[in-house]
């Protein structure tokens, strides 16, 4: 099956459950590190949603989008492990239910 | 418009003020005789200013003003600062400066060592400036500044020697007696003013006739208001009380303030006022009887004195009641005679018994220096140099001081043929012819005058020295007396200014004062007085010839009128009579007032519970239901409602991540639903 021919309603469906999945795993889980792979998700479901428009649309702009976003992704990976392995250094866990020290 | 020779009148003033000026700018670098020395320069030219001035006057007898500028004006009301020369003022011009140099000269030499030689010497200029205002001003309230200026230099140089309370005492007492008699001139003036519309002399006088029959009665308050203001500055019944305390102040103080000059001020203005007097024959005989009253009471008060000073203060006082009698019965010309006649040789006295006091002071303690602060009344431990019971036979060792101080005493005394032997008897002269009351009393007081004269003598100078100081007094100084020799020529030759049959002061002043018809030189009047003196003199030496012989004796006068002795040494109680109808009640009302009415009405009711009360409620009610209630109450409802909604509000801030991450996302799913929502909802 020609992949031109799913309609772009599936694409849409899988990004929005792709995306529930990151937040979900935002919520729920404490691990700071999967937390961040949660966030990684739903980045990718963005991108999925923007390249399934471009290719209905027939635009490359999407496209375009989903670079940067990746990039973007990268370099937010890069400094958020940095965080995850300064604090690990100071306090010995990255549970984020343990760092609540901006309790109002 | 200027006659030739009287503008120079304004210097006569102006030397002295001058004086002092200088003194006070420069007197701290000056030595003590660079001090007096200016002080006596200024004295001396004002003298010759006046003596020029008299020239003038006797080619222009009318009289000039010298303008100077216009004081006050208000409304109707203008006072010129102007001055007045004529015959009489120039004649006291002339006794002023003249005596008033002569002390300055006295001075130097007296005051010497004293740490306040320049304060001394400025008020003493002070005071000749301020009395040639008071005898130069062409009106009534210029001779009124004059006669509250030389009010001040006086207190000033009574309280001179301030260290001792009894000075000071002295000063404030002098004060305030003089300013009841200020009080009853400044209404006589005020009454001028209403009367006549003015008070300038050249004003008033020429209408004096026309106002006294506009209005009866009214030249006769006047003249009894101003005759107050007389008794108060020249020590008359009743307010002599001043002038023996006077006698605090240093001795050429004395001489010049208290006998030469300042005294005889109440003379002075009321032979001015000549005018209005004479038409007030009720107002003569008061103030002739006034003045006879003083002299015979203030005569047998010096009687029983033993102070060198007071004896000369009461003598004083007996002199300004002839003055004052004299003026009082219409006698102008023979009070200003008398005035000045008086002005030498009482000036000669007080700087005599100076020079006696300064020398019993050095004959106490010989190497030591002069110290001041022992003369006055010294009643402590130390010799008082001033009690003549401590004196005695300071003929041989004062030979000079002997010589002018008999001159003077027996010029008092009215011995012939001395001043006071002239004016006395042109007093008793005129007297006899005016007011037979008036000449019994003034005859009485020339023998008492006599006797006290005689006793002095003898206790001073006679008889055998009672204590070592005046057994080793010393004479004094040159500088001391060539002023007292210059004043006992005076003193001597003094009658010849106005000798019966000649009259030259007469004729001279007659241009002020009117031509009066000068009583007959009575020769039998004359010898009687004569007699009378001598025979006073002679009882005097008849009581004191042999004694006291110790400075604790009794007066001798004791054994013939003991209990009226007592009465004369305390003069006649008067002080006591007036401290307990006047003082005394006066203090007692005082404390009254400040203990009943002031204190527990104004302070603590008016005050403490009114205002005080009324303030602290009206304050509590503002701070605790106001201030506390509403402005607090909303400032803190304020804080109170940031902090509830801070509190609510706190629960949001869990710092789990988790809990932001979920308000995120019902954020994005609440927004994004509204816009899905809105748009479905909007498009049919």
């Amino acid at each position: 099956m020609n992949p031109t021919d799913i309609p772009i309603g599936y694409y849409i469906a899988l990004s929005g459950l792709l995306f529930t999945l990151g937040v979900l795993g935002v919520l729920i889980r404490r691990n700071a590190i999967i937390i961040f792979m949660a966030v990684e998700l739903m980045l990718n479901a963005a991108n999925l949603a923007f390249i399934a428009f471009a290719r209905e649309q027939g635009a490359v702009d999407g496209q375009l989008f989903v670079f940067f976003v990746i990039t973007v992704a990268a370099a937010e990976v890069a400094v958020g492990l940095a965080l995850i392995v300064a604090i690990f250094r100071t306090r010995r866990s990255i549970d984020v239910d343990e760092i609540h020290m901006m309790r109002g | 418009m200027e006659v030739q020779g009287f503008a120079y009148v304004p210097l006569i003033i102006g030397f002295p003020l001058l004086g002092l000026l200088v003194n006070i700018l420069f007197g701290d670098e000056l030595s003590e005789g660079g001090i007096g020395f200016v002080a006596c320069t200024a004295a001396a030219a004002s003298f010759v200013v006046a003596l020029l001035t008299f020239l003038a006057v006797q080619i222009h007898p009318e009289g000039f003003e010298v303008s100077l500028f216009t004081w006050i004006r208000a409304g109707d009301f203008e006072v010129p600062a102007a001055l007045l020369v004529d015959p009489l003022s120039s004649v006291m011009t002339l006794v002023v400066t003249g005596v008033g140099t002569l002390i300055h000269i006295y001075a130097v030499g007296y005051m010497r060592g004293d740490p306040r030689i320049k304060r001394f010497f400025v008020y003493m200029n002070l005071f000749l400036a301020s009395m040639l205002v008071l005898v130069l001003g062409n009106n009534f309230v210029v001779l009124f500044v004059g006669w509250e200026l030389v009010g001040l230099c006086s207190y000033l140089l009574i309280g001179f020697w301030y260290e001792k309370l009894a000075n000071a005492r002295a000063a404030m007492k002098a004060f305030v007696v003089n300013r009841i008699g200020d009080a009853g001139f400044i209404l006589g003036i005020f009454l001028i003013w209403t009367a006549f519309g003015s008070v300038l002399y050249a004003d008033v006088f020429p209408q004096v006739e026309a106002v006294n029959a506009a209005m009866p009665g009214v030249i006769t308050a006047i003249t009894l208001l101003l005759l107050i203001g007389a008794t108060g500055k020249s020590a008359q019944i009743p307010l002599f009380v001043w002038l023996p305390d006077a006698m605090a102040g240093p001795t050429p103080v004395s001489a010049l303030i208290h006998a030469a000059t300042m005294v005889t001020a109440g003379v002075y203005m009321v032979a001015r006022t000549h005018a209005l007097y004479s038409l007030a024959p009720t107002s003569q005989l008061i103030v002739g009887l006034i003045g006879a009253a003083t002299a015979l009471l203030a005569a047998t008060i010096g009687v029983g004195q033993f102070d060198i000073k007071r004896v000369l203060a009461y003598s004083t006082i007996s002199q300004l009641g002839f003055m004052i009698a004299a003026v009082g019965i219409g006698a102008y010309v023979a009070g200003m005679f008398h005035l000045v006649t008086h002005a030498f040789f009482k000036a000669l006295l007080f700087l005599s018994a100076g020079s006696v006091i300064h020398g019993v002071e050095h004959g106490e303690h010989s190497p030591s220096p002069h110290s001041p602060p022992l003369i006055g009344e010294g009643k402590g431990e130390r010799l008082d140099p001033q009690d003549m019971r401590n004196l005695g036979g300071l003929a041989g060792r004062m030979r000079t001081t002997f010589i002018v101080y008999l001159i003077g005493a027996l010029a008092l005394a009215g011995i012939f043929p001395l001043s006071g032997f002239w004016s006395k008897d042109e007093i008793l002269a005129e007297a006899l012819q005016r007011q037979p009351l008036v000449f019994a009393l003034l005859l009485s007081a020339a023998f008492f005058t006599a006797f006290y004269v005689g006793r002095q003598l003898m206790l001073v100078f006679f008889g055998r020295p009672r204590t070592a100081a005046a057994a080793h007094a010393q004479e004094s100084g040159p500088i001391m007396l060539i002023p007292l020799i210059v004043l006992a020529v005076l003193a001597f030759f003094g009658g010849a200014l106005n000798l019966p049959g000649v009259g030259a002061l007469e004729s001279f002043l007659e241009h002020t004062l009117g031509h009066e018809e000068a009583a007959e030189f009575n020769p039998l009047l004359a010898s009687m007085a004569l007699g009378l003196a001598v025979l006073g003199l002679a009882l005097a030496y008849g009581v004191y010839r042999t004694r006291p012989i110790t400075p604790r004796d009794r007066d001798p006068l004791t054994d013939w009128i003991n209990g009226a002795f007592t009465w004369l040494n305390r003069k006649w109680y008067v002080d006591e009579i007036y401290g307990a109808l006047f003082v005394r009640p006066y203090i007692w009302l005082s404390g009254w007032l400040a203990n009943a009415f002031d204190e527990r009405f104004i302070h603590d009711f008016i005050h403490d519970v009114l205002l005080t009360g009324t303030f602290v409620r009206v304050t509590r009610t503002l701070a605790q239901g106001v201030d506390l209630g509403i402005i607090d109450g909303i400032a803190n409802g304020i804080a109170r409602l940031t902090q509830a909604i801070g509190a609510r509000l706190r629960w949001v801030q869990s710092g789990y991540l988790r809990n932001y991450a979920l308000s995120l996302l019902l954020g994005v799913v609440l927004i994004v639903g509204y816009l899905l929502l809105r748009t479905r909802i909007g498009t049919p």
